[in-house]
């Protein structure tokens, strides 16, 4: 009646029942009423952890090891009732930090390393890989036993051809399509499955009911109860060994280790993490199945002992394998439906741990293996891709296929030689291997990425040599030899008694000295070298997870700026843009912002968005893709905006300086203008102040020569003497003469000069100066000649300045005039409006260079000449300031040869006054 | 060996104080009243000192003194320079262009004939 077509059939029914299941639950959680946001739900999703091992291999521990099957259950019990503190803070960091799988977990805990990733991911699946092969034999050896119904038989060792030939392999190449179809329909940033929860809850509630069934049908069917069962057992001598501790059940030494690597492995396996932390869909679920999963144990575990004691009794003498008890004892008894439930629970268990396993580990696979590599080789420019979605996708079937393949191939090459237990044993001592780097990571901030990776090699390496190679070895794919005289025949390194550390099991063996190897490099190294910056940052986020600062949002420790748009862009990539933009619009709603445009790019939004990423490509690929569309500054977006705020003030304000400086530099030009002329006119003081000090030291030093002399040469004689005292007295004559000249001139530019305007009568004037003259032009023997009209209106004027101007013209003439005899012509006339007065010689005459400098101070026409004339020097100029102080100007006229004229006119007054001539 | 001294000033009474001093410690002397007539007497008759008065038109003492200096075969010649510029900077610009000494306006007789006698190895 169980013919192969109905087997396969009923299979097949019950996996598309497991994918409506799945179906339903993502539909429902797509809307947003998701099913398995339930405890109850999520305690049975860790039941997980039983698969076919529990089922089947259970009973065979139990018939070889009594009790000794127990610890496998123990160290999960003993985690959720003593340890449980440690389940929620790894699930409260991989809320925050946004963790999709164990490899993640560990890379970002030390830095968002690649290599540790790497590492974990390649230990993960090595590790895991007889965990697969032991599902797939478990259904390939279950499914051939009920085939035979109603007849018992182990399959033989057929030595069946690899691959196509074999039916295990299509059984795995089955699985992998399940798989890829329950898990990589799409992406999801959080890596949640809420439809793949539902259904492995459904399965573990399926094989619990079916080992139920088959353990109520042995103890109450076949036989009368516990106590008829076990008091037959203890009839048997052999099996009463069983019953008791020590012995065949196992030393204290086994006991312990098997406990440890239980409770390591209900954490760290990768299925495990991925129902326990990474389908979490509430924390305080964790507060429910810490004590629902271990009563799920205790359900599941209560008749194995039953079952194999029964079938034990039913098949004596190891007739058939005691693995198979669950399935052989149904059909033993004729029970077509039992033994059908019984195969179809084992394949439940099977199926369940496969495709969440595989899941598991092609994730792992993909963001933490294959994605950083790519991402590496920029000849794939793969952060230019748009949408690299259907890649991670493609990656993550690939690896579940290979992961499948693989698992078949040790299937094949190791799986038959050993109990199913054993297998299982190999893998939980792997996943082992993260204890160190994970419990460590979790509560000491001084683990860093070197230790781990140290820690995490040795143990693993440890781990290959102890238990995997003598696994192939007793496969007959290594030597013997190798097991038993160890590597290069040393003793010593005899991997299942290194050291010559004899007595254990295989597994304690392994699990001693991986641990040491593991736990003593990773602290030895850690504490060679401290954490760095990045690792510290870490370590804290991870060790202080439960302190509330760690949660706040504002504590990032990289800062930049970047554009929503482009944040959505690069996120849109990898998921998708439709699903990038829910992920957005749900953050934005939860910000209180009404829509996705009115989001600011702040470190929030961009570490949201690394988070988005984290769940499709890993933490560390995610960094790397966030950090290439943000622009790292030393400063914080915030801290940018608030510069940004104050410099928009700034702007504003200096532009009002702006106005008022450029009113100010008017101003300030013409105070450089003015300070400019006040400038020139020091250093003409200057000038003017050197050039009389000048002009007065030269007669002093005449005067003070020739003083000296006549007194130091007392016997002069006359002549020279009477010479020498003219010089003095000369020069006495002209120093006095300068110094009224200069302090006339400084009075009158000073304006401090006084002026005694009056009603002048030009030509008395110059008859007057005539008179003053002559005596001097008597010596000179120059002729002086007036001309002066017989009247001439009035001028006002200041007499005595007007006389101090003839006299200096006259005298100037006198000198200058040629040789005798010299004539000096003087001459009045009225112009215009104005009194002309001129004053003319027949000496040489002046150049017309000199004509425009002898009016200047110190100037005198003669500087061109070899000799150096007499005069100030000065006379000149304030003839001139006089005559234009009244109104009047000066000038000359001259050609050389041909004497000079120097002329002036004054105003004349209002009002015209005749004068008549006396 | 008799010395030569090139009197140079623009102020006749200062030139005749000059000489009269000059030759009174038995100094030959030459008279030049403007700085080009000065160099050509001071290249033909290499005079052993030239008391040059800075302040005269056209050339300046400075430039004579600078020409003195730069031409090699007068590396020897005294310049002393009179001047009624007294200032520092005026005496050290003096001295920076080569003058061996640099005397203000009025100067005391004796002050000037101690620094000519100075400069001047006693002649036999």
């Amino acid at each position: 009646m169980l013919t192969a077509p109905v087997i396969v059939i009923a299979s097949f029914v019950y996996v598309g029942l497991l994918f409506a299941i799945a179906y339903y639950g993502d539909k429902r959680a797509d809307a947003g009423r998701s099913v398995i946001s339930n405890p109850y739900i999520y305690a049975l999703s860790l039941a997980v952890y039983c698969t076919s091992w529990t089922f089947y291999g259970s009973v065979g521990r139990a018939a070889t090891s009594g009790i000794g099957f127990l610890p496998i259950y123990l160290g999960p019990t003993l985690m959720a009732a003593l340890w449980w503190y440690v389940m929620l803070k790894i699930i409260r960091i991989s809320k925050q930090n946004r963790i999709t799988s164990i490899a993640d977990f560990i890379a970002s805990r030390y830095g968002k390393s690649h290599m540790l990733g790497g590492m974990v991911t390649i230990i993960a699946v090595v590790g895991i890989i007889p965990y697969i092969a032991l599902q797939l034999k478990a259904i390939s050896n279950t499914f051939s036993i009920i085939l035979r119904y109603p007849e018992v038989a182990t399959p033989e060792q057929q030595g069946a051809p690899l691959f196509l030939g074999d039916n295990t392999f299509y059984i795995a190449m089955l699985l992998a399509a399940f798989t890829i179809l329950f898990g990589t329909r799409h992406l999801d940033a959080t890596e949640r499955h809420e439809g793949l929860v539902a259904a492995i809850a459904f399965e573990s509630l399926v094989k619990l009911l079916a080992f139920i069934a088959v353990g109520l049908f042995v103890t109450f069917w076949l036989y009368d109860g516990f106590a008829d069962i076990f008091s037959r057992a203890g009839q048997t001598p052999e099996l009463r060994a069983l019953l008791s501790f020590g012995g065949e059940s196992g030393s204290y030494a086994t006991w312990a280790s098997l406990t440890f690597l239980s409770m390591a492995a209900i954490m760290f396996l990768p299925r495990q993490f991925q129902v326990t932390v990474v389908e979490n869909v509430d924390e305080r679920h964790l507060a429910k199945a810490i004590w629902l999963f271990p009563l799920y144990l205790l359900a599941i575990n209560i008749f194995v002992l039953p079952i194999a004691f029964g079938g034990l009794l039913h098949f004596p003498n190891g007739a058939v394998d005691a693995d198979t008890f669950v399935l052989t004892l149904p059909i033993a008894e004729q029970r077509p439906w039992l033994a059908l439930f019984a195969f179809i629970g084992g394949l439940s268990a099977a199926t369940g741990m496969v495709i969440v396993e595989a899941i598991a580990l092609s994730t792992m696979v993909c963001n933490d293996l294959v994605m950083p590599v790519l991402l590496r080789m920029k000849a794939l420019r793969l952060t230019e891709r748009r949408d690299l979605s259907g890649l991670l996708l493609g990656i993550r079937r690939g690896a579940i296929v290979l992961i499948l393949v693989l698992g078949y191939v040790y299937f094949y090459l190791a799986g038959e030689a050993y109990a199913l237990v054993s297998i299982g044993l190999i893998s939980f001592s792997a996943v082992a291997q993260f204890a160190p780097a994970i419990i460590g990571g979790i509560f000491w901030k001084g683990g860093t990425r070197t230790g781990a990776i140290c820690g995490l090699a040795a143990g693993f390496l440890v781990w290959i040599y102890t238990l995997l190679l003598p696994s192939f070895a007793k496969s007959g794919w290594l030597p013997i030899t190798f097991l038993s005289h160890g590597l290069f025949g040393t003793d010593l390194l005899k991997p299942q008694q290194l050291l010559g550390l004899e007595g254990l099991d295989d597994i304690t063996h392994c699990l001693f000295w991986s641990m040491l190897a593991n736990i003593g490099c990773y602290i030895g190294v850690s504490l060679i070298k401290g954490p760095n910056a990045a690792e510290h940052g870490q370590a804290t986020v991870f060790v202080d997870a439960f302190k509330p600062a760690a949660a706040a949002p504002g504590s990032r420790f990289w800062r930049g700026s970047a554009s929503v748009n482009n944040l959505l862009m690069l996120v849109g990539r990898f998921l998708g843009p439709e699903r990038a933009y829910e992920a957005f619009a749900a953050y934005a709603g939860s910000r209180g912002e009404r829509s996705v445009e009115a989001l600011s790019a702040d470190a929030n939004l961009v570490h949201h968005a690394e988070s988005l990423l984290a769940g499709a490509i890993g933490s560390a690929s995610a960094r790397v893709m966030v950090a290439s569309v943000v622009e790292e500054e030393p400063l914080g977006i915030d801290e940018v905006m608030n510069i940004i705020d104050e410099a928009s003030q700034v702007l504003a304000y200096s532009r009002q300086l702006e106005q008022k400086s450029r009113e100010l530099e008017a101003a300030t030009n013409e105070l450089r203008g003015a300070n400019q002329r006040l400038q020139e006119l020091d250093r003409l003081k200057d000038d003017f102040i050197s050039t009389v000090t000048h002009e007065l030291r030269t007669p002093l030093t005449s005067i003070r020569a020739f003083s000296e002399i006549l007194n130091d040469n007392p016997r002069l004689d006359g002549a020279e003497r009477a010479k020498f005292l003219g010089i003095i007295v000369k020069e006495s004559e002209r120093l006095t003469r300068l110094i009224n000249q200069v302090l006339d001139l400084a009075k009158i530019e000073s304006g401090a000069a006084e002026w005694h305007s009056s009603e002048i009568d030009m030509r008395e004037v110059l008859e007057e100066s005539a008179t003053a003259v002559s005596q001097l032009f008597k010596e000179r023997k120059v002729e002086l000649m007036l001309e002066l009209p017989q009247r001439v209106p009035g001028i006002a004027a200041d007499r005595d300045r007007l006389m101090q101007v003839m006299l200096n013209l006259l005298s100037n003439a006198a000198k200058f005039s040629g040789r005798a005899p010299g004539k000096v012509a003087v001459s009045l006339a009225h112009e215009g409006g104005f009194l002309r007065v001129d004053v003319a010689d027949n000496g040489v005459g002046i150049s017309a260079a000199d004509q425009e400098v002898i009016f200047e101070k110190f100037r005198q026409a003669g500087d061109m000449l070899t000799g150096k004339p007499q005069g100030s020097g000065l006379g000149l100029h304030i003839s001139r300031r006089i005559i234009e102080h009244f109104g009047g100007r000066m000038w000359v006229t001259s050609r050389p040869g041909e004497g000079a004229c120097f002329s002036f006119a004054l105003p004349l007054a209002g009002g015209s006054v005749l004068i008549r001539a006396a | 060996m008799t010395r030569r001294i090139l009197i140079v000033d623009d102020e006749p009474n200062i030139v005749a104080s000059l000489e009269f001093l000059m030759r009174g410690d038995d100094y030959d002397v030459l008279v030049a009243r403007n700085g080009e007539e000065a160099l050509r007497l001071a290249e033909r008759f290499r005079p052993d000192l030239v008391l040059l008065d800075v302040m005269m038109p056209q050339r300046s003492g400075f430039e004579v003194c600078r020409r003195i200096r730069e031409n090699p075969a007068l590396s020897d010649m005294k310049i002393v320079m009179l001047t009624a510029r007294g200032r520092d900077v005026e005496r050290e610009k003096g001295l920076r262009t080569g003058a061996n000494a640099y005397v203000t306006k009025p100067f005391s007789t004796k002050e000037l004939m101690n620094t000519v006698r100075g400069l001047l190895p006693s002649s036999g």
